[in-house]
């Protein structure tokens, strides 16, 4: 209830941020090594921080749903697993442009990039397993959505434990130091990604809780 | 002993001759560049990539909104035909 009165003046705010992206964008500093391709990172970024909510949304739902049986939460899991393939795909096509111009190649098989696919194969298979599992597949999703938030962890430390070709974790640590021009404008694109990540997984559970009143009204009605 | 000899003179020679081999001047063998000795009009521009990769975010997030818009088009409508069908309420 709370959520659908937020929805059209966080959906405002969103929009007048997305609107401003673009400027904030142009207007930040050059990285010196690879210049007019860096500004790929004020998106990519953003997005692997909303697949990392809304993964850990799906884990902590599909926990909820496998222990306590709880619909509801079963509901928030499919949502957020949508969310996550979605986000994973910008992550991984950005990253791909991104790095055919910077490594040359337009993808490398190293621990970082290995593991972030595989992750989205894990939460493609949840939303195959939800959709073609026939009675009882939303458990067998649940267990998979667990199985995906367990991998999320190596993803991100993937590139300090391994050689890979892939930036450590400690660029964005360093960055506020670095440049601070550079670091507010990720974390404006940042926090209007999240926004706009939040607004979709809305959207996304009323899809849900939708399809389920009608479920329940068909079966009360066939009683 | 001959045999010997002969042996040991083509060996030196073949050894010599790539120990003593100095790499071709003015430019590598296998065409290898580095990048930052290239000319500007060579190297990859970098305009595609960035804005392919927004556009891409673009199209991506309205292609998915559009999917969930017409989704729960779909449900409502079903709703409101059977909450027609039954006459009665339905949340």
């Amino acid at each position: 209830m709370v959520m659908r009165k937020l929805f059209v003046p966080m959906l405002v705010i969103t929009a007048a941020m997305f609107a401003y992206s673009p400027i904030a964008i142009a207007n930040a500093p050059y990285e010196s090594t690879m210049r007019l391709v860096q500004k790929i990172f004020y998106y990519h970024f953003p997005a692997w921080m909303a697949l990392t909510v809304s993964v850990t949304v799906c884990t902590v739902a599909s926990a909820v749903y496998l222990f306590k049986g709880n619909a509801r939460a079963d509901r928030i899991a499919a949502a957020a697993a949508e969310i996550t393939v979605i986000f994973g795909l910008f992550g991984l096509v950005s990253g791909s442009l991104w790095g055919r111009k910077a490594w040359g190649v337009w993808w490398q098989w190293d621990a970082r990039l290995t593991m972030a696919f595989l992750l989205e194969l894990i939460f493609f298979g949840y939303i195959l397993v939800r959709n073609y599992g026939g009675p009882g597949a939303e458990k067998l999703a649940a267990a998979m959505g667990i199985f995906g938030g367990a991998t999320a962890p190596f993803v991100y430390k993937s590139v300090d434990w391994w050689r890979t070709v892939h930036p450590k974790t400690s660029v964005m640590t360093t960055l506020g130091e670095t440049s601070p021009q550079m670091w507010y404008v990720v974390w404006f694109c940042t926090f209007t990604i999240l926004l706009f990540m939040g607004l979709l997984l809305a959207a996304r559970i009323r899809l849900e809780e939708q399809r389920a009143t009608l479920d329940r009204l068909y079966l009360e009605a066939e009683d | 002993m001959l045999r010997r000899i002969s042996l040991a003179l083509v060996t030196f020679m073949l050894v010599g001759v790539t120990a003593f081999a100095q790499p071709p001047q003015g430019g590598s063998p296998d065409g290898f560049v580095p990048l930052s000795s290239l000319p500007p009009g060579e190297e990859m521009p970098a305009a595609p990539f960035v804005v392919g990769a927004y556009a891409f975010f673009l199209l991506l997030m309205l292609f998915y909104l559009w999917t969930i818009w017409n989704r729960l088009s779909k449900v409502e409508r079903d709703l409101k035909e059977f909450e027609r069908r039954h006459g009665g309420a339905t949340r």
